[in-house]
């Protein structure tokens, strides 16, 4: 069996109905756990980005890409080895307000950590942190102990470090292209 | 398809207010569609009353089961090389279809199938017959959509018949919901020609092509595998002219059976499971194995480890993804297999592999005396299936259409029918469907009523479509089925008897008589268990101008060999 390795898949493609499930199916057909999915609008017009989150092997993540790449709404898939993008998540912590005005604790570890208050109420006290999850991760055993009334961490969200634009390998790609029918079969 | 000017397709004039039902029988019309399966329903009742208007431009074949719509479709595709057309209902019509959508989607075959909806308004309600279509073929089709709105429908169906016919084809499945074939819209057709997120045939690499070229021509021991690809490009010439110039032997696959001539000195049979010995043998004796339109199956590969180990592969592929996918390849010629061989043949070199070529006549011969002799003319005892294909092989010229079932009969069929044209094989091979072989005998029928269509079906999957009967005596198609009957499930009863301990579990069958079932739907037919009435009952069924059915009962436990068994080494080959 060979090493199981974290790798950021970017899939840009039309935003059609339909379009997720068809992406989810082909890791679930091979029985590979999605770790996160983010899905938003592109800068150009009509194209939406997914930025999936897989271990797996790398043999099979580029046998998965290419079955992304042939989805006919799929315009392009890449997989990113973690150092080769530059990648954040967001995490969102709801804690007793109470939790803050007994102790100062809180309001160290939000410095220490670059937290944000987001929201103060006299019940709760809503907190952000972005960045990786092991930080974001570590922000919250820390928070535990004045007790957590909620927490939700997004999916990555991912920038490639590679310097060629979507447009340009799109351009290759249609170059290399022919789109006529078949011959057409004569009947003899 | 357009047809002349002064002979426009109907009277309809773009810009002219029709309904959605109407705009979908023309958009079959725009794209050529003169015959289609189907089975009405209610939620697609609009659609079949549009229809109503048209026959005289489309002809439509009424089957028994959807499933069978699906495999009629699919067959046509194959022996016309252009989309197959099923039209069924909503919920069970729709969900009847899934084994021939799964079926053509893994034999890469080019179908559209259209399927009625419930009104937009009651999506999602659980409605009669709504069945969530879109998720539920999502898994097995090329592309699938939804269309709710009238003024969808030609933009859609044009997108249908271009994504299903390029690049590598495959079924797509329109779900049109029922208010949007009430619905009116103003005609306006177009052909699709592109669409921005999708790239059907990379253009072939004149470096990739040079790559190949110095392999071929430095070759020693070359051996050339032929897929469906071959028929799907339509590149049976090109192929033809590369490997008689560079004396190339050639084996066909399974589904590329028919795209090279069974009698040409250089075909040396077929590879895989139930292959013959020498191409598979040989596999791991050449020093470059040259693969067209295939995808390495692994009942073409058997273990991978030891698949060609020794040789340099190059791939023919117009598929990226299935560069790599099973078997690791040196040159990978991504595109349109003629495009590709029109390119290739200038530049290999005119050569001679004589002894390398005699070296698989030899390993022929060897397997004829130990294998295919004693199957094909045995004198006493049972019947064996190989007598009976062979003989039909022979009284039918090697030119019929043939169609099978999955099972024994299949691979008996496959390797003792002797093909002498191009695109005259039908058979399921990667779902490998038992109960494909009746609907897809009327769906070569209707796609070729003047070449005789010859069906060889066990008792097993006869049973499976056998209400398909019904299609062929209504619609009038003289197909010839033969059923060749060991009262078993023949192919697993061989594997419980060669790694099961010959425990025969469940798949002993006790079958109907099946002369008296064709003769209720008014078909002719013969029973055979006795050699020396075969041949005139194999004359009665192709001189037959009618549909006809013969029912041979052949031997009751006979094993097809040679065989690798599953995930051994293909030169594992056992005889017995």
């Amino acid at each position: 069996m060979e090493n199981l390795q974290e790798y950021t898949i970017k899939v840009y493609s039309e935003n059609h109905i339909g379009l997720l499930n068809r992406l989810t199916i082909i890791f679930t057909r091979r029985k590979i756990n999605i770790e996160s999915l983010t899905t938003s609008e592109y800068h150009i017009p009509g194209v939406h980005s997914f930025t999936i989150v897989v271990n797996t092997s790398e043999s099979m993540v580029k046998k998965v890409v290419q079955q992304i790449e042939k989805l006919v709404d799929v315009l392009k898939a890449f997989y990113y080895q973690t150092d080769n993008i530059i990648y954040q998540e967001i995490a969102l912590y709801k804690v007793p307000t109470s939790a803050l005005t007994h102790t100062n604790e809180i309001e160290k570890l939000v410095r220490q950590y670059n937290a944000r208050i987001l929201e103060v109420t006299p019940d709760y006290t809503a907190l952000e942190k972005t960045g990786h999850k092991e930080e974001t991760q570590e922000l919250l055993e820390k928070l535990k102990p004045f007790g957590i009334l909620e927490f939700v961490r997004s999916g990555r969200v991912a920038i490639t470090k590679p310097m060629k634009e979507l447009a340009v390998h799109l351009q290759e790609k249609e170059d290399a292209t022919n789109y006529t029918n078949h011959t057409n079969i004569t009947v003899e | 398809m357009k047809t002349k000017k002064d002979k426009p397709l109907y009277n309809v004039k773009s810009g002219q207010e029709i309904t959605g039902s109407e705009a979908l029988v023309l958009s079959l019309l725009e794209e050529g569609v003169d015959r289609i399966f189907g089975y009405p329903g209610g939620a697609i009742m609009p659609v079949y009353d549009a229809l109503y208007d048209y026959l005289d431009k489309i002809e439509h074949i009424l089957v028994r089961h959807e499933q069978g719509a699906a495999h009629a479709a699919e067959s046509y595709a194959k022996i016309l090389g252009k989309p197959g057309v099923a039209l069924v209902t909503s919920g069970p019509g729709a969900t009847n279809l899934i084994t021939g959508l799964a079926n053509a989607m893994i034999d890469s075959t080019a179908m559209v199938c259209i399927s009625g909806q419930v009104p937009s308004g009651l999506l999602g309600t659980d409605a009669f017959q709504e069945t969530d279509v879109i998720g539920i073929t999502m898994p097995v089709t090329k592309w699938n959509y939804q269309i709710t709105h009238p003024w969808e429908i030609p933009g859609v169906m044009a997108k249908a018949f271009y994504i299903a016919s390029t690049g590598r084809p495959g079924p797509v499945m329109i779900d049109i919901t029922k208010d949007a074939q009430f619905g009116k819209l103003k005609w306006h057709y177009e052909k699709c020609t592109k669409i921005r997120s999708y790239f059907p045939s990379p253009k072939v690499q004149p470096e990739k092509i040079d790559e190949a070229a110095k392999l071929i021509n430095a070759a020693k021991k070359p051996l050339l595998i032929a897929g469906q690809g071959i028929l799907i490009s339509n590149a049976q010439q090109e192929l033809e002219t590369l490997v008689t110039k560079a004396d190339i032997p050639v084996t066909t696959t399974l589904l590329g059976l028919s795209a090279f001539p069974s009698d040409h000195p250089l075909y040396v049979g077929m590879p895989g499971m139930h292959g013959n010995m020498a191409p598979n043998i040989k596999t791991n004796e050449c020093d470059l194995l040259i693969a067209v339109g295939m995808r390495f199956d692994d009942r073409i590969t058997g273990k991978l480890e030891e698949y060609a180990p020794q040789a340099k592969i190059i791939h023919f592929e117009i598929d990226p993804s299935e560069i790599g996918k099973n078997v690791p390849i040196d040159v990978p010629i991504i595109g349109d297999a003629k495009e590709a061989l029109s390119l290739l043949i200038p530049k290999v070199k005119k050569t001679s592999h004589k002894e390398w070529i005699t070296s698989f006549h030899k390993e022929y011969e060897n397997e004829y005396d130990k294998v295919i002799r004693p199957a094909r003319h045995s004198d006493q005892g049972e019947i064996r299936m190989d007598e009976v294909v062979h003989l039909i092989s022979e009284k039918s010229e090697g030119k019929a259409i043939v169609v099978t079932d999955v099972g024994q009969h299949q691979m008996v069929t496959a390797r003792n029918y002797r093909f002498k044209t191009s695109r005259s094989w039908v058979t399921s091979g990667g779902l490998g469907t038992m109960g494909f072989g009746l609907p897809a005998a009327v769906g070569a029928k209707v796609a070729r009523p003047d070449r005789e269509v010859i069906a060889f079906i066990g008792d097993g999957g006869f049973q499976m479509t056998i209400q398909e009967l019904g299609t062929i005596a209504q619609s009038n198609l003289p197909v010839k089925i033969v059923v060749l009957n060991n009262s078993f499930l023949g192919m697993v009863r061989q594997w419980q008897d060669m790694f099961f301990d010959k425990r025969y579990s469940f798949t002993e069958l006790v079958n109907p008589d099946f002369i008296t079932i064709a003769s209720g739907y008014g078909i002719r037919g013969r029973f055979v268990s006795d050699r020396k009435d075969l041949e005139s009952a194999i004359d009665d069924l192709i001189k037959s101008k009618d549909a006809f059915i013969l029912e041979v009962k052949v031997m009751k436990e006979q094993n097809v060999f040679p065989m690798v068994p599953s995930g051994e080494s293909v030169s594992n080959m056992r005889i017995e």
